[in-house]
Formats: structure tokens, C-alpha cells, sequence
């Protein structure tokens, strides 16, 4: 066990105002149930789970209310006891549209029978990853990619490095740091479940240095835990906890173009997601729940709330004592890749990190200006990408040159964008860009 | 319950929804210009003191018209004004010191009328110009006008050699120039009372070139504000001391010293104000660097072998041409991607 400073710095990066005092010092915080749950089965990247029950059924916690369709999925499970009221498409954080189970709970909370595996030690890793892709478990931290998929790495790409990502680099968000304040043992738990499974030699814990509460506690959480363990002090800066990012910090190498952290060894996880494994594993809860923080300087008691997947964004604002000023904005993850709301009612999903609410005069309206080339885009890429040349092509609908220059590598991280004094909508056009040319590339396969 | 409360945020969150990221860093063009006007400030005060009435003149004039021909034009092509930017009342400042103090007011006005119309809005406006404006607009006066663009005030050389006045109606390096085309001999030997003049500013050239301190201490403020990065005028100013160290190196008898040029004419207005000049110049580092490496060649060697005495402008002017080129060259190497280009595999 060694604390360590990040030996390799990456690329660019920017330091928005963090504003996590606001949350930062609130323990978590049980939310009671909701009069409703709205579980939406599109809960990550890739494809929506399918919906297994009708509506009229009753349903416990933890029971499958939707199978994983496809590789790329995750199973999705009932976050409480009660009945299945309604199933319609509803509008989720990103606005697209997909099909919900709506439960309203009996107030029982009665669990479905649950199989605990106490002493996984002795349990065979293959089993262990099908308890977490059994128990629903998707990446936490960010895009929400199925879990049991990054354990399961082709024979052909050992892992030698596990990451446990506790940066938690946007802005405002405190979930992530309460977690490892407050569940440090199980989230060092967690982690050698992982490094099992993938038996992976070396674990990383990566933190940013703005955390040095949570340092010591994983510090102090993994003294005993035996090989190449180290608590990785990051410089604080965002985006230090993009998977590429943190890999490279990590270890030094770059995740190839086009490829997967597997390629160079080595798996991200978050540390909620961490923790979800390992209350999957030790106590075979699927995931039902998870920390959100709802902040802002609007929200009257701004904190660190434990709700059930499907929770609305109004019930978790009233949880949080409501509003006490105007609110301008409302977002729905942290402020640099959050998703903007145009009304609370969406619910959440095992993605949620944040509920941001901003005032008015944090949210500026603009004109976007033609580029003045001034290179501050370029220099904040952490991809090393010019953002300015590529926003540019895409303003043209030169898609190819757009392609040959890389617009598939933006992590739309809103460096670029941040920057800007121009205000260009600089992510708008790489995701614009990205998405044309992912769909002229579907149809070409189709 | 709070259902009152819930939906007066609705009501107000509706308005607004963006695409992420839903921070900002502050800055935008405005503040941008307007640092460089308060770094452009020691200088025009120096100028104020050395050129009197004549500064003050030429600047006004010269802002004035490039803000009034920006918005006539803006207005004739039905766009909004624009002129809220400030970028035409830096491109009149800047035009404004690349002018000698005894020029006409109206010919000041002409050249606000091609740096902005003809450099600058005829091309789209901000943003879009490929070349600096200012310069166009110094350049078309020194073609056109090329008698009242040379008559520059009095300079008392310190240590002249041979037969040179010690009172002189020339610049620094005009003087040079024509001692070295006419007799072959260098006019005056550079010590440190001629260095310490050409430090200060009591000397001749355009108004807002002439202190080298002034325009150092707007550099700084500059690079303070993160409006530029070192690479430009580093990589210019290195550039042009080297080289002319070279030259100096080999034959001192007829090429100044370094110091002296990095002092002399429009250098540090030209690497810190104009070749920084972010439409005009790349946005790569590396880019930067390669633009002000070029445009320290181009200079020295028209200061060395050209026909003018100066280089600053058509230096810069030139490497602008070249800035989509240099662009895309340097692009860095993407993250993930190979070191070196594997081949093709379409």
C-alpha cells in the first residue's frame, strides 16, 4: 500500500469553479420512498433492457422488471416492492425517449430472496461477474456502461491495472466523496472483488487532491490489502476523471484511438459502481439505488441523497427542502457534461451522479461569435485535438475532413467550449459531427 | 406538498436548456480587446510624451475611423454593428502606432478605410480577415504614400562614426540602410547611450513603436491575462537575435548587433501586438512557434537585403498567408493515435 502523486500530467484540462463546498460536508442521506418510481429501462449506453413485467403485476425489490437485451445491457430491477401501475415511453435526462415501468410502492420494501456471497474469496471469478451482470450493475461515474462487460475482457487482453476512479472531477458533485468517506471499507471490498475477477496485480485508487479526507480514508481502508496497491494523488482539474484521462495519469499510456482501456490492460471503475459490486457480491443486492447529489445555490438544503432508481427529479428537490431562490437551469449530472432539463419530471437512472440547479446570474445567454482562432480550444483539449477546426467543418457539413481530423476521439468533456471567448457551441457541433458520421457509418454496415 | 414550489422552477427551467458544458470560463472577445487596449496603453503614453499633439491625433483619428467605416460596413451588409467587440478600435490603435507622427490626419483615415473595409470586413469581419488589418492598412499607406510614410522627426544619435550628423530626420535603421548602400560604413556604433534611447523610446519611427520598454511592459500584461502565449514573439524575437548574432558574428563592420535590432523599428509592436494577432495567426503552439520563427527570418532578411529598412509589416503580412498552411501542419498528435503515420488501411 502506497500513496503516490500522479507521475504523468494530462493534456490541457480547465478549472471551473468547483462549488462543492455546498455539498461536500453533507453525510448521505436516506430519501423515503416516493409515492411513484419511474424506471426507465434505457439506464445506460447501449441497448434498453425489456421490459418483463405487465402492468397490474406486483413486484419486489430487487426482482427483474426488465432483461438485458443484447451484450451491451444491463438488467434492470424493480427499486422497490409494490405494483406495476403504468409502462410507457417517457422522456429520460437526455431527452430522447424510452419505455418506463412505472411502480407505485406498497411501503413494504420487501426484498426478493437474495443469495449472499460472504466469502467470495472462494467463489469462482466467472461467477462473479455473472452476479454483476445479474444485479444490473452499469458504470456510475459516467456514461453508464454495463459493468459485467468490462469484467469480461477477451482472453487476449489481460488486465494488469484496475483503476478505481474516485476523482469525481465535475464541478459540484460531492456524491462520489461521500462515498468513499462513508463506505471506504466496502469500497476497498469492492475493489479486491474486482481485481479478482479480472486478476488484475496492480490496483490504483484515484483521487483528486482536493479530497484529502477521502485520500486518507481509502489510504487507511486499504493498509491491509495485499500486491501493488497504491492511492493515486491526482492534481485536481477537470478532466482528470475521463477513463483516458485517468488511465494515462495512472499509467502513462494512451488508450488507443478507436479502442477500449483493455487494450492497454488496464479497467476503470468508479468508486459507486465499486461499491454496487460489492453489495451485489457480499450481499446480493441488485442495484436499486444510488447517491445523487442535488445541489446548487438555489436549492434551500443542498446534500448527498440515496434514492431508488426512478425517483423524480421534483421528489428529490422537495427532499431537498425545494428552492429558495430563481432557478435558471436545471441539470441533470455535473455542470461541464450534465444534461439540461427542460422539466422534473424525468427520473432517475443508475447514471444519475447530480441534480444542479442554477440561479440566473450563473447562467449566461450569448451570441456565439465567428472563431478568432486565439488556439485556447487547442490548448485545453486534453484529446490534443483543435476543436476551432473542427467545429468549423462540421459548420460546413464537411463531415469527412471533420472524421480525418478526429472528431470521433472528443470525449466532449466541454473543455473546448469553456474556454471559447467566442462562445462557440463547440460540443454541440462535435456531438453533431460524431453522430452524422456514426449513423452514415451504420447505414453503410445496414 | 411542495408542489407549488416544484413548479415555479419548471416554469423557469423551461427556458433555458443547452447543450453541456453549462460552465463558462468568463472571457469573451470584448474583454479580450480590452486587454489589449490597456497593453497598448504605456505605449501610446510614451508616444504621448515623445510625439506630443501628433499622437493623439493619429490615435483618435484612427480609431475613430476604423469604428466608424466597421459599422458602416456592417450596417451596408445588413449585419448588427459589431463595433461592441472593440476588435476595430484595436486594429485603429494599432494602425495608429505604425504611423509616423508628421502624417496627414486623412491619410490616417485612409489607411482605417483599407485595414477595415478592405482587410477586414470584405472577408466576413472578425474572425474571417486572413491578414492583420492594421498592417494592410500601414501597408497601402506605405505604398501609396510612401514620402509622408518616411518623414519621421529629429534623433540625436549619441556616438555617430565618420562624417554622419549627429542630429538625424531618419530612423534607427533607415539610417543604417542608406550608410551602408551609399558609403558601406556603419553610421554609428550601437553603446549604451544609443541602446538606452532606443530602450526608452527618444527616437525615431512610428509613433507607437518606438519604446521597447513600454511595449515590453504591455507584453507582460498580456501574457498575465493569458490574451497571448509566449511562442509568438518569443520565437520571433529569438529568431531575429540569432540571426542577426550570425551576421554580426561574421561581419561586424557592416551589420548592427543583435541588441540593436531586437530594439530597432517595429520589432517588439510587430511580435508582441501583431504577429499575436489571434485571427491572423495559428491556433497550434507548435504553429506559433513556426509563425514567429518565420516571420524573424522574413524580417531579418529584408532589414538585411531588401529594399526597405523595415521588414516588421511585410514579415508578418506574409507569414499570415501562410497561417491556414502552418495550421495544418501542426496539428498535435491526437491522443490514442499512433506516433508516427501508420499507412493508410481504407
Amino acid at each position: 500500500m502506497a500513496r503516490t502523486k500522479a507521475q504523468f500530467k494530462i493534456n490541457g484540462g480547465v478549472h471551473p469553479s468547483y462549488h462543492k463546498g455546498l455539498a461536500a460536508a453533507k453525510a448521505i442521506a436516506d430519501m423515503p420512498l416516493p409515492a411513484l418510481l419511474r424506471v426507465s429501462m434505457s439506464q445506460h449506453l447501449g441497448a434498453p433492457a425489456q421490459p418483463t413485467v405487465a402492468k397490474g403485476d406486483t413486484v419486489k425489490r430487487g426482482q427483474v422488471i426488465g432483461e438485458a437485451a443484447g451484450f451491451i445491457s444491463a438488467a434492470v430491477h424493480a427499486p422497490t416492492s409494490g405494483t406495476v401501475k403504468a409502462l410507457a415511453p417517457a422522456e429520460t435526462a437526455t431527452g430522447a425517449k424510452a419505455m418506463a415501468v412505472d411502480i407505485e410502492p406498497d411501503g413494504e420494501d420487501a426484498w426478493v430472496e437474495l443469495t449472499t456471497h460472504a466469502c467470495w474469496e472462494e467463489t469462482d471469478p466467472k461467477q462473479l461477474v455473472e452476479i454483476v451482470a445479474d444485479t444490473g450493475i452499469c458504470g456510475m461515474g459516467g456514461a453508464g456502461f454495463p459493468t459485467h462487460v468490462k469484467l469480461s475482457p477477451p482472453p487476449e487482453k489481460p488486465i494488469d491495472t484496475l483503476i478505481i476512479n474516485g476523482a469525481e472531477c465535475e464541478p459540484y458533485l460531492t456524491a462520489d466523496h461521500r462515498l468513499m468517506l462513508e463506505y471506504a471499507d466496502q469500497i476497498a471490498e469492492g475493489a479486491a472483488i474486482i481485481r479478482k475477477i479480472l486478476g488484475a496485480e496492480k490496483l490504483i485508487v484515484a483521487i483528486e487532491d482536493n479530497k484529502p479526507d477521502a485520500i486518507d480514508a481509502m489510504e487507511t481502508a486499504l493498509k491491509d490489502m495485499k500486491g501493488d496497491v497504491t492511492v493515486l494523488v491526482l492534481e485536481t482539474g477537470y478532466p482528470q476523471g475521463a477513463e483516458k484521462q485517468q488511465i494515462f495519469a495512472a499509467i502513462g499510456k494512451e488508450v488507443p484511438s478507436g479502442g477500449l482501456p483493455m487494450d492497454v490492460g488496464a479497467v476503470v471503475e468508479n468508486v459507486g459502481t465499486t461499491l454496487a459490486v460489492w453489495d451485489a457480491v457480499v450481499n446480493g443486492k441488485p442495484l436499486t439505488e444510488r447517491v445523487t447529489t442535488v445541489t446548487g445555490f438555489p436549492v434551500q438544503t443542498p446534500g448527498n441523497v440515496r434514492s431508488r432508481i426512478g425517483t423524480l427529479y421534483s421528489d428529490l428537490l422537495d427532499f431537498c427542502g425545494g428552492t429558495t431562490g430563481e432557478v435558471a437551469k436545471v441539470i441533470s449530472g455535473g455542470p461541464m457534461m450534465g444534461f439540461a432539463q427542460h422539466s422534473l419530471d424525468v427520473t432517475t437512472t443508475k447514471t444519475t451522479s447530480g441534480l444542479l440547479f442554477l440561479a440566473p446570474d450563473q447562467v449566461s445567454e450569448f451570441t456565439s461569435m465567428p472563431c478568432i482562432s486565439c488556439g485556447r480550444c487547442v490548448v485545453a483539449c486534453p484529446m490534443y485535438l483543435v476543436p476551432s477546426e473542427i467545429s468549423q467543418m462540421i459548420e460546413a457539413e464537411d463531415y469527412e475532413t471533420a472524421e480525418e481530423i478526429s472528431v470521433l476521439d472528443c470525449i466532449e468533456c466541454g473543455c473546448c467550449a469553456f474556454e471559447c471567448p467566442a462562445h462557440r457551441p463547440l460540443v454541440q457541433h462535435m456531438k453533431q459531427g460524431k453522430s452524422h458520421i456514426m449513423l452514415k457509418r451504420r447505414q453503410k454496415k445496414g | 406538498m411542495a408542489e407549488t414550489e416544484t413548479k415555479t422552477v419548471e416554469n423557469e427551467a423551461l427556458r433555458i436548456v443547452s447543450t453541456s458544458p453549462h460552465a463558462h470560463s468568463g472571457s469573451d472577445v470584448q474583454h479580450i480587446m480590452l486587454d489589449v487596449i490597456i497593453a497598448l496603453v504605456p505605449a501610446f503614453l510614451v508616444a504621448c510624451f515623445f510625439f506630443g499633439w501628433d499622437a493623439i491625433r493619429l490615435t483618435f483619428a484612427c480609431v475613430l475611423g476604423c469604428v466608424a467605416v466597421e459599422a458602416l460596413c456592417r450596417k451596408a451588409m445588413g449585419r448588427d454593428l459589431g463595433i461592441a467587440d472593440l476588435s476595430a478600435v484595436v486594429t485603429g490603435i494599432l494602425l495608429a502606432f505604425n504611423l509616423p507622427p508628421s502624417i496627414p490626419t486623412w491619410m490616417a483615415v485612409v489607411g482605417s478605410v483599407f485595414a477595415i473595409a478592405v482587410a477586414k470586413q470584405v472577408f466576413g469581419g472578425i474572425g474571417y480577415n486572413p491578414f492583420n488589418p492594421a498592417l494592410v492598412g500601414r501597408v497601402v499607406l506605405l505604398i501609396s504614400f510612401p514620402v509622408a510614410m518616411t518623414r519621421w522627426s529629429q534623433w540625436t544619435i549619441p556616438s555617430p562614426i565618420g562624417t554622419v550628423d549627429a542630429v538625424t530626420s531618419a530612423t534607427p535603421l533607415g539610417l543604417v540602410k542608406t550608410s551602408l548602400l551609399s558609403s558601406g560604413t556603419l553610421p554609428y556604433s550601437f553603446d549604451n547611450a544609443t541602446m538606452l534611447q532606443m530602450f526608452t523610446g527618444a527616437t525615431n519611427g512610428c509613433i507607437g513603436e518606438v519604446s521597447a520598454a513600454a511595449l515590453l511592459l504591455g507584453g507582460a500584461y498580456l501574457l498575465w491575462r493569458r490574451c497571448i502565449t509566449w511562442h509568438t514573439p518569443a520565437f520571433y524575437i529569438g529568431t531575429v537575435a540569432v540571426f542577426s548574432a550570425i551576421l554580426w558574428a561574421v561581419d561586424p563592420s557592416h551589420n548592427m548587433p543583435p541588441h540593436f535590432h531586437l530594439l530597432a523599428g517595429g520589432l517588439m509592436l510587430g511580435a508582441i501586438f501583431m504577429a499575436t494577432d489571434m485571427v491572423t495567426s495559428p491556433v497550434t503552439l507548435k504553429g506559433m512557434a513556426v509563425f514567429g520563427i518565420g516571420c524573424g527570418v522574413l524580417t531579418m532578411v529584408i532589414r538585411k537585403w531588401g529594399g526597405y529598412p523595415e521588414g516588421v509589416s511585410f514579415a508578418i503580412l506574409l507569414m499570415n498567408s501562410i497561417t491556414p498552411l502552418i495550421n495544418r501542419a501542426t496539428r498535435p498528435r491526437v491522443f490514442g493515435h499512433a506516433r508516427k503515420k501508420t499507412p493508410d488501411k481504407k
